[in-house]
């Protein structure tokens, strides 16, 4: 029973990452109607947008220690970080272990920029051009990107932790008696997806640049007729939807040590979470996260890879098949989107 | 006075047979050219370095690549010679390699057999190349040395750790001084038997590709004869980024050591996730839960930061040692580069200069009078003691290093410590010992 609820959990962690990246992939596809292949590098420019503000923090002056010395044997440079010299060893310290969640903070405004630059300096090119023209240039944009990450910060994993009072373990299931340990980060992790996908639903609904939105959505021609630039809030849509991936990477560096091909890893597996919800369809895209998520989890586990040894590496594939072939249109899709 | 009747066509027969009189030493000297691939004729040798500048692993590719640069420097008599003055053998003057100056080409393996082959195949087909080295994936040298064993040029393989690079895939062409899964298994075993006793249950998770099962074969053998059980060996896909789900398991498994048949990013991630789990502060079996990594990276712990802390490994040479030919390749790769190399540059500047050293005492390029100079050979003063190029598989033997993370790391790159310099006779092992079985050295290949 532990090892089933464990697995629910981590379905839910993992569906988090996914459900947050195919939300922004498909509020881009409903709102402007493109395909974007880059949407994993804008991932991966969040979660780098943390290695960098970690790095702005750990920007230190040398001093040169003469008793000590460096593996060459010369005397050793020592290493204060600025943000300790200035606020002192201690809140100074606090501020540099509070990096990724400081993070989000940095990452907003840099990620909207982003986003804005993208879709003007060259997604909007390509508007009414095939959907094959448009992922074949948003996959080219997304290599660049992270070949450009890769000069910069190279090639291997860049550890980037959690603050320490929330690195470590808490028992979920301490209250029923049950021992269900789990990473306090992973736990973090899921409720700030939570927060991030209650807000975007909210702002759609409840605000009057939400529902002008949605009338764009739904009849983008219609929106125009009545004198709304529904570009621009569409461009602003990008702009909001590289947000949510960029601090979906942020959030998740303590999970898994950013490297330049991680947005990449993601790219593909959201994709299928978004045509296995529904192109277009923002509940879709959350449910078909979760959903995939925990089916991944599952086919990990011993006994079900015993049954059906490999599944753990297909089964997201399966269900794809089994959903498209039983509903086309994916889980929540509607009529008429990319059926043209 | 003879009469001298010149006709023309006696003046073609007999220009053809001057002809074919003035060509017949070229064509003899052109059949001995092609004696074998690519014999350098003018002054100067090229050497290909086929190692991953795109991919997960690019930046052991550039630390490969930099100690290939400092020794084509030194074998060519610039620097300070670095490890050539530790070397037990003196063939090499610094005058290039049998008086050639030494000329390289590079090539990007991007870590996938295909783009390798094809890079080591126009590196020896339009550039010249008379030997290829480097690498840093097993698949990937198992391959490249297919083709070098095809094509007539040597091999000297970079990072490869599989058992079956000279095991069931070895080539008369192809050389390995890189360790392998066995070695670290007969060099941790003891270490493991006295740290954490005979009493134990493992549960292994392994990267799903050639190097995974040899090296879980090989750790699950070394401790199963400790006393050890092993309870589970699970694969995992190794494009896996997220390994929570595969952790999970372990938690309930009555297991109470993990060992990680993982490399690159898949160790960091691993790792970090096991850490993250609470595995090292469970007690399980009244015990304390252990991980244990078998091969470490320097540059790949890097990425794991202090979840590396207090866990045991092997690695092939680590820049702490403090033999002479150590210290003169630190000091010689450090004071050019500014950080100390790491065992992927140690082992490919090593191939090069195994590689220089044993043309200039065979006297020749040709791949068949390299082999046979390297066959058997004893030598020492790289960094790893006394070492033999066995004849039988082209595996070196060595001391093996069991490696700790360090606790209290005083620099960027002081992230592991040496626990343990196993000797060459503990890790050494028949040529026909099963783990190794099924492979044909077969005959050198020269080539053209």
């Amino acid at each position: 029973m532990d090892a089933i609820l464990l697995q629910i959990l981590n379905g839910l962690d993992k569906g988090s990452a996914y459900a947050l990246i195919a939300l922004g992939l498909t509020l881009i596809f409903g709102t402007l109607g493109v395909v974007n292949f880059a949407h994993g590098a804008l991932f991966m420019i969040g979660a780098f947008c943390a290695v960098t503000l970690q790095r702005l923090l750990n920007l230190s002056y040398e001093v040169v220690d003469e008793t000590q010395t460096d593996f060459l044997g010369n005397p050793l440079k020592v290493k204060t970080p600025y943000v300790e010299a200035w606020f002192g060893p201690e809140f100074g310290g606090a501020i540099i272990d509070w990096a990724v969640p400081l993070a989000i903070l940095f990452a907003i405004p840099i990620m909207i920029g982003v986003g804005y630059v993208m879709e003007r300096g060259l997604i909007k090119h390509f508007y009414k051009r095939p959907h094959a023209d448009q992922i074949l240039v948003t996959f080219g944009l997304a290599i660049v990107l992270q070949e450009v990450v890769k000069y910069f910060y190279g090639a291997n994993p860049i550890q980037t932790p959690a603050p320490d009072a929330l690195n470590g373990v808490v028992n979920l299931g301490a209250a029923i008696g049950m021992d269900i340990v789990y990473p306090v980060w992973r736990v973090v992790y899921f409720f700030f997806a939570v927060v991030i996908i209650g807000g975007i639903f909210s702002f759609l609904q409840f605000t009057t640049f939400g529902m002008v939105v949605r009338a764009g959505m739904a009849d983008r021609e219609t929106v125009g007729l009545l004198g709304i630039n529904i570009d621009r809030r569409f461009t602003i849509m990008f702009g909001i939807a590289a947000a949510v991936a960029g601090l979906a990477g942020v959030m998740y560096t303590p999970i898994n040590s950013p490297n330049y091909h991680m947005g990449m890893d993601f790219l593909v597996l959201s994709f299928v979470v978004v045509v296995v919800g529904g192109m277009g369809s923002l509940p879709g895209a959350v449910l078909a996260g979760f959903l995939l998520g925990i089916l991944e989890s599952f086919a990990s586990m011993n006994e079900i890879k015993s049954l059906i040894p490999g599944i753990d590496q297909i089964i997201i594939y399966l269900v794809a098949i089994i959903i498209l072939l039983t509903r086309p249109r994916g889980l929540m899709g509607r009529k008429g989107v990319m059926e043209d | 006075m003879s009469k001298f009747d010149v006709s023309r066509r006696g003046v073609l027969k007999t220009g053809a047979m001057a002809g074919a009189g003035v060509a017949l030493p070229t064509i003899f000297t052109a059949s001995s050219a092609a004696a074998f691939t690519n014999e350098p004729t003018g002054s100067t040798v090229t050497l290909g370095f086929n190692v991953p500048q795109t991919g997960p692993y690019a930046d052991e590719g550039a630390d490969e690549l930099r100690a290939y640069e400092l020794a084509v420097e030194h074998l060519n008599g610039g620097g300070d010679g670095g490890m050539m003055n530790t070397f037990s053998s003196k063939a090499l003057q610094g005058n290039g390699i049998l008086g050639k100056k030494v000329e390289y080409v590079t090539g990007d393996t991007q870590t996938k057999s295909d783009a390798a082959r094809a890079s080591a195949k126009s590196m020896i087909e339009k550039d010249g190349a008379v030997m290829i080295t480097g690498g840093s994936s097993s698949g990937v040298a198992i391959a490249v040395q297919g083709l070098c064993q095809e094509a007539g040029v040597i091999f000297m393989a970079g990072l490869t750790h599989s058992n079956d690079t000279t095991g069931k895939d070895k080539k008369a062409n192809g050389f390995r001084h890189f360790f392998n899964g066995y070695m670290s298994g007969a060099a941790l075993a003891p270490v493991l038997k006295n740290l954490y006793g005979t009493d134990r249950t493992a549960y292994h998770l392994t990267a799903d590709y050639t190097w995974g099962w040899t090296q879980e074969e090989s750790i699950a053998a070394a401790t199963e004869a400790l006393g050890w059980q092993t309870v589970n060996k699970v694969r995992t896909p190794l494009a896996a980024t997220d390994f929570s789900s595969y952790i999970a398991p372990v938690l309930n498994s009555g297991a109470d050591v993990l060992v990680l048949n993982h490399y690159g990013g898949n160790m960091v991630n691993s790792l970090t996730n096991a850490v993250q789990f609470g595995l090292r502060d469970k007690v399980v079996n009244g015990k304390n839960f252990e991980i244990v990594v078998p091969l470490y990276s320097r540059l790949m712990a890097k990425g794991a930061g202090e979840n590396v802390k207090g866990i045991h490994g092997s690695t092939n040479w680590h820049w702490t040692l403090q033999d002479e030919g150590s210290k003169a390749f630190v000091k010689s790769f450090g004071t050019k580069y500014g950080f100390p190399p790491s065992q992927a540059a140690h082992t490919c500047y090593v191939q090069t200069l195994l590689y220089a050293d044993a043309v200039e005492r065979a006297g020749s390029f040709n791949p068949c009078a390299v082999v046979e100079a390297l066959e058997g050979y004893e030598f020492d003063g790289l960094g790893n003691g006394p070492t033999l190029y066995r004849a039988e598989d082209h595996q070196c033997f060595k001391d093996v290093l069991v490696v700790r993370g360090k606790e209290n790391p005083t620099s960027e790159f002081d992230l592991l410590e040496v626990v343990e310099v196993t000797p060459r006779a503990q890790v050494e092992y028949a040529p026909d010992h099963p783990m190794f079985a099924g492979g044909n050295l077969g005959a050198c290949n020269p080539g053209a």
